[in-house]
């Protein structure tokens, strides 16, 4: 390492939250010019240990050292005042202000006590230039922008600031593969000027590309610190989870008659522009995957199913019979008896101040109340049978949904329709932001509820997620399906070149 | 999209606003009795301009005030009765020779300029909802004029050539109570606006969170937000004493503000949701509430159907700033 003494360091620091160690004794060394790598499941206390760093929360106990100096942050402003900037998982942008209001927000350029718009457009291109994001227009309203972009300006954001230290808090789980790519080249970038890099990601190859040292923590402590490329990605893992990793994916079985009427069929589905002439079924006990590069239509399409776009043509069938889905509530009918798991659970998926028990009874109010009236006994008896079988962590019922950690409440909003017993079973990206561990759960959830019967279909930004899962895995382009994967065609191959629609150039490759 | 089309969407509210104003006004100019009588001349438009000026900018100014308050996401039902106080204090203060009740003008600035510090206070450092602490302490507010006023009247020194000069007309042509709003918008509200701590009133309306986050001044913002609304409702209060010579604490015109403040705020384009609008709109909206309002007059209908008619027009205007809900394909936008 090029200095003796790291630029940051912390020692000892421990946070409770009411009964909840969140971090106990934990250390850390950020040193300049390196990408510090920080791993664990949710729950594990990297969330906390980023938000003393960046002065959200006062540690109960410990010391930070900047420079060999002690210090201490009141907020975050003063984190930013002395070099420690945040990017945040939960966005920190405003969405009525312009992408340039936003780069410049904690310390606008001023000129005779007024901010200095000139100075504010220049600044504010610079940095989205320096983050490889030009083609965003500093005068555009952030609320009007799709999340990847706005996870850019995120990034311009904080390079506006001239950080000393970068924290990354899964800074690229919006962001689409060519963003990535560009963000990532922008890190390296920054890791030569000699800034100290903290990378939070649950993607194990971009840590691998990325990282040169690594930290592991688990329920609050640290567990080891390591250089990058010391240790296999199992032992990585074993180390997060904190027993041993078997099979990730469960086996898969497959539609169990394919040659019965399918649960659901669409035929021709189109809602100009974003989505072209969708066709595709799904039977009972199929797990169909939507693949592809991020915003290609993916969404648009479980959106169009669950009966929440308008003036969409095509025809959808269930059961062989031609229907047709005007809301969310028609959708939820016991006749149809679908359920969508949407993409973003803090907003779509919970009402995060309600308890636990309303959040999982939403959707299945009328299966349990009898003329109108909610019948307690056969609630609870409900609600105690998800959280068993989906093991949700949780502090009793009654606490807010927004209290659990986020894995939890990701089974939280997927216990919330399987109380309807669903037999199509939309998920939009549901194992974002979310650890290893509870991932697992999920995979063999899913396979169960298709053995079961329902017909699942899964889309997913995460490769390995589709290869694993998936009976077949539809590919979108451009709002169509370019190319149909059925059992051994599902590589990553083969999953990357249709997604990029070079299908043609790589078979002529093969040839 | 071209830089003017960035401008035009963030303005559509205000300059929907402003063209309800024109459409409104000029119908209301064009029929109204005087200029119908006696021609069309610069004399009688300007003699129409002052009265509708007169009468329109006292809700222009407790409005402007609001869309502070509503631009933070908050609002402030207060400020018909900060109006209330300010006029029953004016027309005490107001008094004796004109340095004097200049004096008593700026005192009662600052009344109002407290009375919005303390809602201010309560809001942030109480943690309490904009809602009940401005029902609140309006109530407060309210007892403290009828205190002063329990019945209509001013102080026997009353320095009603100050009044006549803030109600009369510069150079015989504009009125001054138009040059006094025009002044407002450009000493106060563009610099504010400009300003960081005017950015991040806005950004403490759209996402309070992100604000704090991004380290920008909310405590500061919300407190200059209600402070400049107990202001601007006194700076109306103030014109009232102005036209009227006295003062009076009636209940009703302190409710009637409150309410028309918000309606001239949503009709000015500021969104109740916060962090969309200017107070530049809310100017417009008020000013057409005013000219929608006395539309009946001109056509000679009886008053009594005024609320009636207000209330339908209003209805139109709002939906019509709602008809966007039509064009949309992605029900969840409904909801945004």
């Amino acid at each position: 390492m090029p200095n003796s003494e790291p630029l940051f360091r912390m020692e000892g620091i421990s946070k409770r939250y009411g009964g909840v160690r969140a971090l106990e004794e934990a250390d850390l060394e950020v040193w300049p010019g390196r990408v510090h790598a920080i791993l664990g499941e949710n729950g594990a206390g990297k969330s906390t240990l980023i938000k003393v760093m960046s002065g959200v929360v006062a540690p109960d106990a410990g010391r930070m050292l900047l420079d060999g100096r002690e210090v201490s942050f009141a907020d975050p402003a003063a984190a930013n005042a002395a070099g420690v900037v945040c990017i945040f998982q939960e966005l920190s942008l405003i969405p009525d202000l312009t992408v340039a209001d936003n780069i410049v927000a904690s310390s606008p350029p001023k000129r005779f006590g007024m901010i200095d718009r000139a100075a504010q457009r220049r600044l504010a291109e610079d940095a989205l230039r320096r983050a490889g994001a030009e083609d965003i227009h500093p005068s555009a309203l952030v609320k009007d922008l799709p999340l990847s972009r706005r996870q850019m300006v995120e990034i311009a954001k904080a390079l506006a600031r001239k950080p000393r230290i970068l924290i990354l808090d899964e800074a690229t789980s919006a962001l689409t593969s060519n963003d990535v790519i560009k963000v990532f080249e922008v890190l390296k970038r920054l890791r030569s000027e000699g800034i100290a890099l903290l990378y939070i990601s649950h993607r194990m190859h971009e840590i691998a590309e990325l990282a040169d040292d690594c930290t592991v923590f688990r329920n609050g402590r640290k567990i080891a610190t390591y250089e990058a490329g010391t240790k296999t990605d199992s032992e990585v893992v074993e180390m997060m989870i904190g027993r041993e990793y078997h099979h990730v994916f469960p086996p898969k079985s497959g539609a169990k008659q394919p040659s019965d009427t399918p649960v659901l069929e669409v035929r021709n589905l189109s809602w100009s522009p974003r989505l072209n002439d969708v066709s595709l079924t799904a039977h009972a006990g199929e797990v169909v995957g939507l693949g592809g590069l991020d915003g290609q239509g993916q969404r648009e399409l479980l959106l169009a199913l669950f009966g929440v776009l308008r003036g969409t043509s095509g025809q959808i069938l269930i059961d062989g019979k031609p229907i047709s889905i005007k809301s969310p509530r028609a959708a939820k009918s016991p006749g149809i008896g679908m359920a969508l798991i949407p993409e973003d659970r803090k907003t779509e998926g919970l009402m995060l101040p309600m308890s636990v028990r309303d959040n999982l009874t939403f959707a299945a109010m009328s299966q349990l109340s009898r003329g109108g009236i909610i019948d307690r006994a056969a609630e609870r008896s409900a609600i105690d049978e998800m959280i068993r079988l989906l093991a949700i962590k949780t502090d009793g019922t009654a606490v807010p949904a927004g209290s659990l950690s986020g894995g939890n409440q990701q089974k939280l909003v997927i216990a919330k329709w399987l109380l309807r017993r669903p037999r199509i079973i939309l998920l939009n990206d549901p194992t974002r932001g979310i650890d290893v561990g509870t991932k697992q759960e999920l995979y063999q959830l899913l396979r169960r509820l298709a053995d079961d019967g329902a017909a699942i279909i899964l889309y997913s930004t995460d490769y390995d997620e589709l290869i694993g899962c998936c009976d077949k895995v539809l590919v979108m382009y451009d709002g169509a399906v370019r190319r149909k994967l059925t059992g051994p065609e599902i590589t990553e191959r083969a999953l990357i070149a249709s997604a990029l629609n070079i299908d043609a150039e790589v078979r002529e490759a093969a040839q | 999209m071209k830089e003017w089309r960035f401008w035009l969407s963030e303005q559509r509210g205000t300059l929907l606003a402003v063209a309800l104003f024109v459409v409104m006004f000029s119908i209301y100019v064009g029929n109204h009795p005087a200029i119908i009588n006696k021609g069309f001349t610069v004399d009688t438009v300007s003699n129409v301009v002052q009265t509708a000026a007169n009468k329109g900018s006292m809700l222009a100014f407790v409005a402007m005030g609001q869309a502070f308050v509503v631009i933070t996401a908050g609002i402030d039902l207060s400020v018909g009765m900060i109006f209330l106080l300010a006029n029953c204090l004016a027309s005490y203060l107001v008094a004796g020779p004109t340095a004097l009740a200049l004096v008593g003008v700026v005192g009662t600035l600052a009344a109002g300029a407290l009375c919005g510090a303390v809602n201010g206070l309560i809001v942030i450092f109480g943690r309490l909802q904009p809602i009940v602490v401005t029902i609140a302490t309006g109530g407060i507010y309210y007892g403290i004029a009828l205190w002063m006023r329990p019945n209509p009247g001013s102080s026997p020194g009353f320095n009603s050539d100050l009044a006549d000069a803030m109600t009369g007309k510069l150079f015989d042509i504009v009125p001054t109570s138009l040059v006094i709003l025009l002044a407002t918008v450009v000493i106060i509200w563009i610099p504010f606006r400009r300003s960081e701590v005017g950015r991040a009133m806005y950004a403490t309306g759209s996402s309070q969170i992100a604000a704090y986050m991004s380290g920008m001044p909310i405590r500061r913002a919300k407190f200059l937000a209600y402070m400049f609304s107990g202001i601007f409702a006194a700076m109306g209060g103030l014109l009232l004493t102005f036209t009227t010579y006295s003062g009076e604490a009636l209940a009703a015109d302190g409710g009637n503000y409150t309410l028309f403040s918000i309606a001239a705020v949503v009709l000015g384009g500021v969104s109740l949701f916060g962090g969309r609008g200017s107070a530049v709109g809310a100017l417009f909206g008020a000013l057409a509430f005013r000219a929608i309002g006395d539309l009946l007059f001109v056509f000679a209908i009886d008053a009594l159907w005024q609320p009636l008619f207000q209330g339908v027009v209003l209805f139109v205007a709002v939906s019509i700033g709602a008809a966007r809900l039509f064009r949309v394909r992605n029900r969840l936008d409904l909801f945004g």
